[in-house]
């Protein structure tokens, strides 16, 4: 089967001579949802940007569904929608004149593509706007204006540059749920994000992207698993009278406090964290990760690929 | 590869023409920046050049003088209006980055220039059709030559939406869209025999004058109101189209190259 996205030795350098990337190769099959994830500056809207159209590759090669996007833009581009991270569109047009408009360049009429302006627009709770200049929508809506304009021509293959920035989280775990639908349905997206919670809830494959240079593509499971320690902060229902401390487990506390960290290795049982504590005479009221899984294990490859 | 073939001519037709439609509509949106001021300031130009002045002139090209300014003053505001719709249109369109809005659709750069040079040429020509309504006010329009008229007024208009969008593709500013009609186009028109019959300048002035497209225009289209010209129709014609030719072909290579708008 066709890939829905091939990058192959993709290299660019900027007119001021900064390399963005350097060679970078990357597979993304149908079907798929993807993460592209990488620091601020790694390179990751470049990628994006040259597979849409908007940045000149300086070589290498980029398919969409096995269409170049140079030679075949035609092609490429009719099956590809774009969720970009900067708000593109005319602030003063009114919101179902922009979904339409936007039908219009993908050669959809006005009266063919109203339906599923009307679909798209209800399903991302925009329709009541419609007639509103999008100027004076919030974040939010205008987020998902993007969203709506991106998916008129019902696209095969989605990009979703940091589609949630800026979001309130209830929003944002209604767009999860609506890019879920759509990728079940059978549409490719391909995701860059900052929150990596999001990543790890909605994707399946993984690339991360660090100085122009792929250091980490795989499945998310094989990724997670590589996840050699994780951090529990366990809240205290009184505050310590001394340091505590666990037998072969790195314990973080200090006399006072009223919470404790305890780095689990991979295989060691939590069980026996709560055995040691309730032998020292200390309740735990509640317990949570110090941080999101995939938010260490990035923290660590690039701080790995930084040394 | 037929139904391949057919379906990208499709696209681009329903492309060109969403693009013209939304032009029009925005000019439209905003008459009062863009359909009053020039019927303003030509309705002042009628009463002080035309009435006040005009009336003390008596005869200007074997013509009353309202009668000679007429056509100069329709064709100067086409012209600047074709010229900044299209510039400030497609400016604005980078400026909010809309234009990406094209870019990642499977539109060839023929068709974005046609829709924005479209759009310039209606709202040129809508121009043109007011303050010709509003001349009859102050004079009787007899037509000399229909098809000199259209074909001049329809080619003048294309130039100079064609230039409009060559300096939107150079703009990085806004000033930098102002430039090109304050100290160009205004000059030019103002040089280019509105007012004045090329005849009245001494021979120096009068070649000198010959270097300037807008008397071309200018000439060509009177001749074809009232039958009197400084110049030969036929050049005037011949070197539009090959403006058009020039420019056409120049702003597609800067579309092609992605100038200005990809990095």
């Amino acid at each position: 089967m066709i890939s829905a996205l091939m990058v192959r030795d993709l290299y660019k350098r900027y007119d001021n001579g900064f390399e963005a990337l350097k060679g970078i190769n990357l597979v993304v099959e149908q079907g798929d949802f993807f993460a592209l994830l990488g620091p601020n500056g790694a390179g990751k809207s470049t990628t994006l940007g040259i597979l849409s159209g908007l940045v000149q590759k300086t070589s290498g090669e980029a398919q969409i569904l096995g269409n170049d996007v140079n030679r075949q833009a035609f092609l490429a581009r009719r099956d590809l929608g774009v969720v970009p991270q900067e708000f593109n569109f005319n602030q003063f047009e009114k919101v179902l004149d922009i979904v339409l408009t936007q039908a219009g360049y993908f050669g959809i009429t006005r009266q063919q593509a109203y339906g599923q302006a009307k679909t798209l627009l209800t399903e991302l709770d925009l329709w009541d706007k419609r007639d509103q200049q999008s100027r004076l929508l919030s974040g939010g809506m205008k987020r998902r204006l993007m969203i709506a304009r991106a998916l008129i021509h019902q696209p095969k293959v989605l990009i979703l540059d940091e589609p949630t920035a800026g979001v309130d989280i209830e929003l944002r775990r209604s767009m999860w749920s609506f890019m879920q639908s759509l990728n079940r349905a059978g549409t490719t997206i391909i995701l860059t994000t900052h929150y990596l919670e999001e990543a790890e809830q909605l994707c399946r494959n993984i690339a991360i992207i660090n100085h122009g240079e792929i250091i980490q593509s795989t499945d998310m499971r094989s990724l997670l698993a590589q996840l050699n320690s994780e951090t529990f902060v366990l809240d205290l229902v009184a505050p310590l009278t001394q340091p505590c401390q666990i037998d072969g487990y790195d314990v973080v506390s200090a006399s006072g406090d009223d919470s404790l960290q305890v780095s689990v290795t991979k295989g060691q049982p939590i069980n026996a964290i709560f055995t040691a504590l309730d032998a020292q005479g200390i309740a735990v009221r509640s317990m949570r990760t110090k941080s999101n899984r995939l938010e260490e294990l990035f923290v660590d490859l690039v701080r790995g690929d930084n040394a | 590869m037929k139904s391949s073939s057919l379906s990208v001519w499709r696209i681009q037709w329903i492309a060109g023409r969403t693009l013209v439609i939304k032009e029009v509509r925005r000019f439209m949106r905003i008459w009062a920046q863009t359909l009053l001021p020039p019927a303003i300031t030509m309705t002042l130009y009628f009463i002080i050049f035309g009435r006040l002045i005009g009336e003390r002139i008596g005869e200007m090209g074997g013509v009353d003088y309202m009668s000679f300014i007429v056509p100069g003053l329709i064709m100067m505001s086409v012209i600047t209006n074709a010229y900044g719709n299209v510039a400030s249109s497609f400016f604005s369109n980078k400026f909010q980055r809309s234009v990406e809005e094209m870019m990642v659709a499977p539109v060839h750069p023929a068709t974005i220039l046609f829709g924005f040079v479209a759009g310039g040429v209606v709202r040129g020509l809508a121009v043109g059709l007011i303050v010709t309504l509003l001349s009859l006010y102050f004079t009787s329009l007899t037509i000399h030559s229909a098809w000199v008229v259209v074909l001049v007024v329809l080619l003048s208009a294309i130039v100079f939406s064609l230039g409009g969008f060559i300096n939107a593709v150079f703009a990085t500013k806004f000033d930098d869209i102002a430039i090109i009609p304050t100290f160009v186009i205004t000059p030019l028109t103002y040089l280019g025999g509105v007012f004045y019959s090329i005849h009245l300048l001494s021979d120096t002035w009068q070649t000198v004058s010959l270097f300037n497209p807008i008397l071309y225009m200018v000439n060509a289209f009177r001749y074809g109101i009232l039958g009197v010209s400084d110049v030969a129709v036929g050049h005037a014609i011949l070197m539009l189209v090959g403006f058009i030719v020039m420019l056409t072909s120049f702003s597609l290579w800067l579309l092609q190259r992605g100038k200005g708008l990809r990095h």
